[in-house]
């Protein structure tokens, strides 16, 4: 089926602002955004850039604004879209070439929540142990693959880019709810300070955006009730 | 073995270590839930069972001669200009970024919060009726 893909291109060092590519190409109805767009760059046009890596599903990179959603181009049919697709880079980054936008702000928040096992106790014997209830409990958040849907799907951090963002404290409820961590301080610490959660408006575009099905919106739930009960 | 993790400064300004912003969004969830019952019976009271063109000094006077109205209408102000002044701070604190507007829009903000509940309290305590 033939399918006409609208790109939103940028090339900084020749455009002054952002326009509208568009491309016909023929795919398969079973084929996913992300082999239209290696179609386009293969045959039509080698200067479209994107991020891709494992194309499928579990490396983060390839997300993007499909059809006005956040999504991950490896993981949409062509089949469910229909003959019209629309690609933008995520929102609220800014953007380095085409689909490619630059996401260092958002890995500094990520490491700011401290992401690793902190521990005071000197380690036992053999491992750590947790039993299947304790594992149960930060389950959804291991899911997370860091490709940054559920921020840039978040007002709050589109008006305010100091903002920890959902991703980074989805990542920080993965270790407060760890019963091995004992890093809960310093993580509440950050996490209830003006930038953290309470910047949250709960308007739940994180759980729409989720090409991991996690449930954004009800882990900082329980990082905010931490805070409040200062338990987790 | 212990291992020395060196941990990276992500160039965040240190937490303050303030629990303000918890306060602030605690009050909005019981003011918000106080406010449904409070702000519907006023409704209910002032427009639906009586009506503005029933609603005269007397009816006020006969309202304020006991003191459960004036409570009622002093919890109905204050927690109605509180949850919407912090509504208003969380907005500027949203999307005012640069530090004039933001230091001018909340002095602003305050002094009206501020005047509101003067004038509304002073009317509803010293109100006698004649």
């Amino acid at each position: 089926m033939e399918t006409r893909f609208k790109i939103k291109r940028f090339n900084p060092e020749k455009d002054e602002k952002s326009y509208w590519g568009e491309y016909d190409v023929e795919v398969e109805p079973t084929d996913r955004v992300l082999d239209g767009l290696h179609l386009i760059k293969w045959y039509q046009d080698g200067t479209l850039t994107l991020r891709r890596s494992c194309g499928h599903g579990i490396c983060g990179s390839d997300a993007m604004v499909i059809n006005g959603v956040n999504r991950l181009a490896c993981k949409v049919l062509i089949k469910d879209l229909g003959k019209s697709i629309t690609v933008e880079p995520m929102r609220g980054f800014r953007v380095i070439k085409d689909l490619v936008v630059d996401m260092k702000g958002f890995f500094e928040k990520y490491r700011s929540i401290k992401p690793y096992l902190i521990t005071d106790t000197p380690p036992p014997e053999k491992e750590r142990l947790q039993s299947p209830e304790e594992r149960e409990r930060f389950d959804g958040s291991t899911k997370c693959i860091l490709c940054g849907a559920c921020t840039t799907a978040c007002p709050s951090f589109w008006a305010d880019k100091e903002y920890v963002g959902p991703a980074a404290i989805v990542q920080a409820h993965r270790f407060l709810m760890d019963s091995r961590d004992e890093g809960k301080k310093v993580r509440l610490e950050i996490l209830g300070d003006r930038e953290g959660v309470w910047r949250c408006r709960t308007i739940f575009n994180c759980i729409e955006a989720c090409p991991r099905d996690i449930d954004v919106a009800g882990a900082i739930a329980d990082v905010k009730r931490a805070i409040l009960f200062n338990k987790s | 073995m212990k291992i020395n993790m060196e941990v990276r400064n992500s160039g965040r300004e240190k937490p303050r270590d303030s629990r303000f912003e918890l306060y602030a969004w605690l009050f909005m969830r019981f003011s918000g839930v106080l406010l449904i019952g409070l702000a519907l019976g006023h409704l209910v009271i002032m427009h639906l069972i009586n009506n503005v063109d029933i609603i005269d000094y007397d009816f006020v006077a006969a309202r304020y001669a006991t003191p459960f109205w004036r409570i009622y209408d002093l919890i109905l102000l204050l927690l109605a200009l509180l949850h919407g002044l912090n509504g208003m701070r969380t907005i500027v604190d949203d999307y005012v970024h640069p530090r004039l507007w933001r230091r001018v829009s909340l002095s602003l903000l305050y002094s009206f919060g501020f005047i509101f509940t003067v004038v509304g309290s002073y009317t509803i305590l010293a109100f006698q009726p004649k």
